[in-house]
């Protein structure tokens, strides 16, 4: 019986529970992943429009602002905002 | 500067404080001064696996405290004299450790050894983000099963948000996998993930794939960490990964199954 185990196991080899493991984790993994990282639809708008407020006053390059929401875990969400300011003298 | 270096998982029963002891004495082995911090606060075990459980008079939590001085509560390794540990405590207080306390007791320690181990707790609570706070690298100790590669990559995901490298904008925790309990023979009759395929999900690099042993639990019940069992596949599995650590590329071992003979594939067995 060995044998015949030996001939047919080659053929069962399609599906093998590893590598539904595999499928299954990939897409809980992405998944996760993907929540983690997850910011707010209105994060990009919302830069664009601060960047424009903020050019009204003094010039400032798109990559001078940065801005995160961080969830403090429970309800505590908070909103990062990090500008920085170019030397006037010293434009770069 | 010492490097810090986390042994954590998310899931339980992975390995993490066998890897923690292994790598810990590897480490001496080679002359370095290592000391092994336990941060599982309320149900300590590294004590055990090392075999000094009946020299703990203090703990991490008195030096906290300040009821011990760190000389007072480090365990010297009766076998590698440049190895210390530091056990945790058995009482159960969640509130003991805090970022505050944890790192003035890693500075202090930083000044004495060249490595610092942080055996981390299971799960994603306190004492675990505290095993890792501090960590310049990280040994995700992972199994070739779903749900300790799904909970090793949340740990990942701590590990780039919740340490002090995340929080200081600093380089990243330097990430390494450490796949352990890894069945070959399973793998190639396609009843276990393969170490490529866990590399894929996670993609983090390799440290080491420790295969199942029966070693393991004999070195855990006479208290004589794995490595020290050298003729064993998976003390040499755990010497591959000190080797690796310490900057060296060692080939993988222990990734195929024995083959059997033809008489035994046609006849059983």
């Amino acid at each position: 019986m060995a044998l015949l185990d030996y001939f047919l196991r080659k053929k069962e080899k399609q599906v093998t529970t590893a590598s539904k493991a595999k499928e299954r984790l990939q897409i809980i993994v992405a998944h996760e992943r993907n929540n983690r990282n997850k910011q707010p639809d209105y994060l990009p708008q919302l830069t664009e429009d601060i960047l424009n407020v903020l050019r009204k006053y003094v010039q400032i390059s798109d990559k001078s602002l940065s801005i995160n929401l961080d969830n403090k875990g429970g309800e505590l969400n908070v909103l990062e905002l990090n500008i920085e300011l170019q030397d006037e003298n010293n434009p770069d | 500067m010492a490097r810090i270096i986390v042994v954590t998982s998310g899931k339980g029963g992975v390995g993490k404080t066998t890897s923690s002891a292994a790598i810990g004495i590897g480490l001496a082995l080679k002359g370095h001064k290592v000391v092994l911090i336990d941060f599982d606060i309320g149900l300590r075990n590294l004590d055990l696996i090392m075999g000094c459980e009946r020299r703990v008079v203090y703990d991490f939590v008195n030096v906290i405290n300040g009821e011990a001085t760190l000389n007072q509560a480090l365990i010297k390794d009766k076998r590698v004299s440049s190895l210390s540990i530091l056990p945790a405590s058995q009482t159960r207080d969640k509130d003991a450790l805090n970022k505050e306390n944890v790192g003035r007791v890693l500075e202090d320690l930083g000044k004495r050894f060249d490595y610092i181990i942080c055996d981390s707790p299971a799960g994603i609570e306190a004492g675990a983000m505290m095993a890792l706070y501090y960590a310049d690298e990280a040994i995700v100790t992972t199994n070739p099963e779903v749900s300790s590669v799904r909970d090793s990559d949340r740990i990942l995901g701590m590990l780039a948000s919740r340490s002090r490298r995340a929080e200081l904008g600093l380089e990243p925790i330097k990430e390494h996998l450490l796949l352990t309990r890894y069945s070959p023979k399973r793998v190639e009759e396609g009843e276990m993930l393969s170490v490529e395929d866990v590399e894929d999900i996670l993609a983090i690099p390799l440290l080491g794939v420790i295969p199942e042993s029966q070693a393991v639990l004999k070195a855990s019940n006479a208290g004589e960490p794995v490595i020290l069992d050298v003729e064993s596949d998976a003390g040499k599995a755990y010497q591959d990964v000190i080797d690796r650590l310490l900057g060296e590329t060692v080939e993988f071992r222990f990734l195929v199954a024995e083959k059997k003979g033809i008489l035994s594939r046609l006849f059983g067995g």
